[in-house]
C-alpha cells in the first residue's frame, strides 16, 4: 500500500522542465521542495510557526515537514489537538498579534470542519474593520486521492475557497513552484489557502537552493503552441504536459496555461494566448458545476467571444462524491486519453 | 478602595451607559442603519475587568461588544460614527456596530458570530507566548458561545498550553430570545472550568467592586504565569436582543423579570453604594457624569456630521 503514489494510470508521469533548467542544477522533487521552502521560513523569519495535526510524527505530513520539530524546536513546529475550526481562529489571532502562522491539515476535507474560522473570519477580516488589520495567514491543505480515501478523505474543493472576497488560493504544479509559490505565500499579508497535491510529491524539478518568491496571482506559459489553449493548474499541469508531447506527434501543437493561483487571476495570459490559438479548454482537478473552469470558461467567452472559433471546453472530475473502489476511483479521476482526445477533437476542428 | 479607582470604576460605567442612552435616543431616526445590540444593564462586567487592563493587553470581544471598546478606552467618535456607517468610522463604516476595532488599545476586531472570537484570542494569546510577551489577553463571551465547540476547543488548548487569559462568561440568561433553560442542559457555567483544571469564579455580574476585585486577583495570577482563569458573571440585559427597544413590549421576557432585574441596575446600585459610604461625594459623581455627558455628545455630533464613505471605498481593503 502506498498513499502517495498515484493509483491511476498516469502513475508513471513526470513534469520534465525542459525549458527551465537555467533556474538551478538540483533536481528535487515536489515534497523535498516543499520541505526547504518550510525550512527557509523558519530560518528567516522568527515569526513564522507551522503547526497541524501530526505534523511532527515520523511520517511528517508525506515527508513535507519532517524533522523540521528537531531542527527549529518544538515551539515553532508543533502537533495539535483535533480541533480544526479552532486551530484556524488560533491562526487568526496569532498572526494579528504578530506571528506569522502557517496551519497544515493532511487533506483538503478538514477545511470543511473550520469553514466557519476561514470564511466568516479570515477571508472579512481586514475589510470588516476597514483595511486597519491585515492576517498574514497561511493555511495548507493537500488535495488528492487515491488507494480509496473515498469521500470524506479527497474532496476536490478549491472552488469553494475561490469563491470567497478576501481569500488567495494557490495551487502550485510544480517543485519550483511548489517552494516560490509557498515562499510567497508566508510573506504575503493576506490569509492564503495553500493546496498542494499529493499526486505530484515524487515528481521531481530543477529547483535552486536559495530562497525565491514565485509571485501569485500570475500564471505562466507552460508550453507554446498555436493550435490550442488548454488553460490548467496543479496536477492537471502534468496531464496536459503529457498530452502535449503525446498530441505533438500528431502535428497538433498545443499552448498550455498554467494559472500556479487560482484567486485571484490575472487573466492577460490567457485572454493573449487564446486570441492567439482560438480555441480552448480548461482542465480542472475539480468538479465542473460552479467550479473553477466554470469561471475561467466564462472570463474568456466575456473577453475573447470574437476570437473564439469554438465553444471553450472543459475537463473536470465527475459530478459526484470520490468512490472507494478502485475500478469507480479510476472513473472518477481525470483520464489522460479521454483529455487527448478531445483535444484531437477540438485541434481538428471537431 | 482607593478613590481615585472609585471614580475611574464610576466613569467608565458612567460612558458606557450614556453612551448606549445616546444610542437609543436617536436610533428611532433610522440614520444609525446597522443591528445594535446594546450592553445596558451588563456594565459593571467591562468596567470591573478593563479596569486592570493596560493598553497593550489584548481584548476580545463578540456582537455584543459596545461596553467592552468603551471600557478598554476606545475613542467613542470613531466608535459613533461607524455606527452611523461613516468613513470617520473606527472601522471605516464598513463594519459596524458588531464589527469595531480599537489598534491603540489592542483590540483587533469583533466577530458577530457566537464564540468567533474565543479562538482568534486563544491565538493573540499563543503568540503572546511565543514571542515571551508579557501581555494578557481578555476574552469576554455570551452564556450561548458556550454551547459552541470551539468554546471547548479553546479551552482546551488555553489551558495545554498554559496561556494568559481571561475568559469571561457575562451569563444574561438569553441567547437572542431563547432562555438559557431550553439550550443548557446544566445552569452552571464556571463547573465547566473544573474539567480544565482552571481557576474558576461564579460572580454577580451586577456589582462591579465584586467584578473588580475578583477578576483583579485572577489577573495578577496570570500576570505571573499561572495560565487561564474563567470567570461567570450573571447579569441581564436590559434591552432586547437587537435595537433599542425593551422586550416586555414585544412579550420576548415577563414583565416581573425585566423589573426585578432593572432593581439590581448596576450603575444605580454601584451609584448607592458610593454615597452610603461616603466613597466620593455627590458633586463629584455629578462632575463624573457631566463628563461622559459632554464627551458622548461630541461624539455623536462628530458621527453626524462626519462624510459617508465614496463609492469606490467599496472595493478597497480586501487584499
Amino acid at each position: 500500500m502506498s498513499w502517495d503514489k498515484v493509483p491511476v494510470d498516469l502513475s508513471d508521469l513526470r513534469v520534465l522542465p525542459e525549458d527551465n533548467t537555467l533556474a538551478g542544477n538540483r533536481l528535487i522533487t515536489y515534497r523535498q521542495a516543499i520541505h526547504e521552502a518550510f525550512a527557509i521560513a523558519l530560518k528567516q523569519d522568527p515569526k513564522v510557526f507551522l503547526f497541524g495535526e501530526g505534523i511532527d510524527d515520523p511520517a511528517g505530513v508525506f515527508g513535507t515537514t519532517l524533522n523540521l520539530h528537531k531542527q527549529f524546536s518544538k515551539d515553532r513546529v508543533f502537533d495539535t489537538p483535533i480541533c480544526e475550526n479552532t486551530l484556524t481562529g488560533i491562526a487568526i489571532g496569532a498572526s494579528l498579534a504578530g506571528m506569522r502562522p502557517v496551519l497544515i491539515h493532511m487533506r483538503t476535507d478538514f477545511l470543511l470542519v473550520s469553514m466557519d474560522q476561514i470564511i466568516n473570519h479570515a477571508a472579512k477580516w481586514k475589510y470588516m474593520f476597514g483595511g486597519k488589520v491585515n492576517l498574514p495567514i497561511v493555511i495548507r491543505a493537500i488535495i488528492g486521492g487515491g488507494w480509496g480515501s473515498a469521500a470524506q478523505h479527497s474532496q476536490p474543493i478549491q472552488a469553494i475557497f475561490a469563491h470567497i472576497p478576501g481569500l488567495r488560493v494557490v495551487m502550485p504544479s510544480t517543485a519550483y513552484d511548489a517552494k516560490g509559490l509557498l515562499l510567497s505565500s508566508i510573506a504575503c499579508p493576506d490569509p492564503v489557502m495553500f493546496i498542494d497535491h499529493r499526486w505530484l510529491f515524487d515528481y521531481k524539478d530543477y529547483v535552486p537552493e536559495e530562497a525565491y518568491l514565485v509571485p501569485l496571482g500570475k500564471p505562466v506559459l507552460r508550453r507554446q503552441g498555436k493550435d490550442v489553449t488548454v488553460i490548467t493548474s496543479s496536477f492537471m499541469t502534468a496531464i496536459a504536459l503529457e498530452a502535449g508531447k503525446k498530441l505533438q506527434d500528431e502535428g497538433i501543437d498545443i499552448e498550455i496555461v498554467d494559472l500556479r493561483t487560482v484567486k485571484p487571476i490575472d487573466a492577460e495570459l490567457i485572454f493573449s494566448s487564446v486570441k492567439k490559438t482560438k480555441k480552448a479548454i480548461v482542465l480542472d482537478f475539480g468538479y465542473a458545476f460552479c467550479g473553477i473552469s466554470a469561471e475561467i470558461s466564462s472570463m474568456i467567452t466575456e473577453n475573447c467571444f470574437s476570437f473564439l472559433a469554438r465553444p471553450v471546453e472543459r475537463i473536470a472530475l465527475a459530478d459526484v462524491p470520490t468512490p472507494a473502489s478502485h475500478v469507480l476511483e479510476k472513473e472518477f479521476y481525470p483520464n489522460l486519453e479521454n483529455i487527448i482526445c478531445k483535444i484531437r477533437k477540438i485541434a481538428k476542428g471537431g | 478602595m482607593d478613590k481615585r479607582i472609585i471614580k475611574d470604576l464610576y466613569y467608565r460605567m458612567v460612558k458606557i451607559r450614556k453612551f448606549e442612552d445616546k444610542i437609543i435616543q436617536h436610533y428611532p431616526e433610522q440614520q444609525m442603519r446597522c443591528p445594535v445590540h446594546l450592553y445596558i444593564g451588563q456594565e459593571a462586567i467591562a468596567t470591573g475587568v478593563c479596569a486592570h487592563l493596560k493598553k497593550s493587553d489584548y481584548l476580545f470581544s463578540y456582537h455584543r461588544n459596545h461596553g467592552h471598546l468603551i471600557a478598554k478606552g476606545a475613542d467613542i467618535k470613531e466608535m459613533f460614527a461607524e455606527l452611523y456607517g461613516k468613513k470617520t468610522g473606527c472601522s471605516s463604516g464598513k463594519g459596524g456596530s458588531t464589527h469595531m476595532v480599537s489598534l491603540e488599545n489592542s483590540i483587533f476586531g469583533t466577530s458577530a458570530i457566537v464564540a468567533g472570537g474565543i479562538p482568534i484570542g486563544t491565538g493573540a494569546a499563543l503568540a503572546v507566548r511565543l514571542q515571551r510577551q508579557r501581555q494578557i489577553v481578555v476574552i469576554f463571551l455570551g452564556d450561548g458561545a458556550i454551547e459552541q465547540g470551539t468554546f471547548f476547543e479553546s479551552m482546551n488548548f488555553a489551558k495545554l498550553k498554559k496561556l494568559p487569559i481571561l475568559f469571561v462568561c457575562e451569563n444574561n440568561f438569553y441567547a437572542t430570545n431563547s432562555s438559557q433553560k431550553v439550550r443548557q442542559a446544566n445552569p452552571d457555567i464556571y463547573k465547566i472550568a473544573d474539567f480544565f483544571s482552571m481557576p474558576k469564579a461564579l460572580l454577580d455580574g451586577n456589582d462591579v467592586i465584586q467584578v473588580y476585585k475578583k477578576s483583579g486577583d485572577f489577573i495578577a495570577r496570570i500576570r505571573k504565569g499561572s495560565g487561564p482563569c474563567f470567570i461567570e458573571a450573571r447579569t441581564y440585559r436590559f434591552r432586547t436582543h437587537v435595537g433599542p427597544e425593551t422586550d416586555i413590549e414585544k412579550g420576548f421576557r415577563a414583565r416581573e423579570e425585566v423589573e426585578k432585574w432593572m432593581k439590581k441596575c448596576p450603575y444605580k446600585r454601584f451609584h448607592r453604594q458610593i454615597l452610603a459610604n461616603k466613597l466620593l461625594k455627590e458633586n463629584e459623581l455629578l462632575d463624573i457624569e457631566h463628563r461622559a455627558d459632554e464627551e458622548v455628545k461630541e461624539a455623536w455630533e462628530f458621527a453626524v456630521k462626519s462624510p459617508y464613505p465614496e463609492k469606490e471605498d467599496l472595493r478597497t481593503d480586501i487584499y
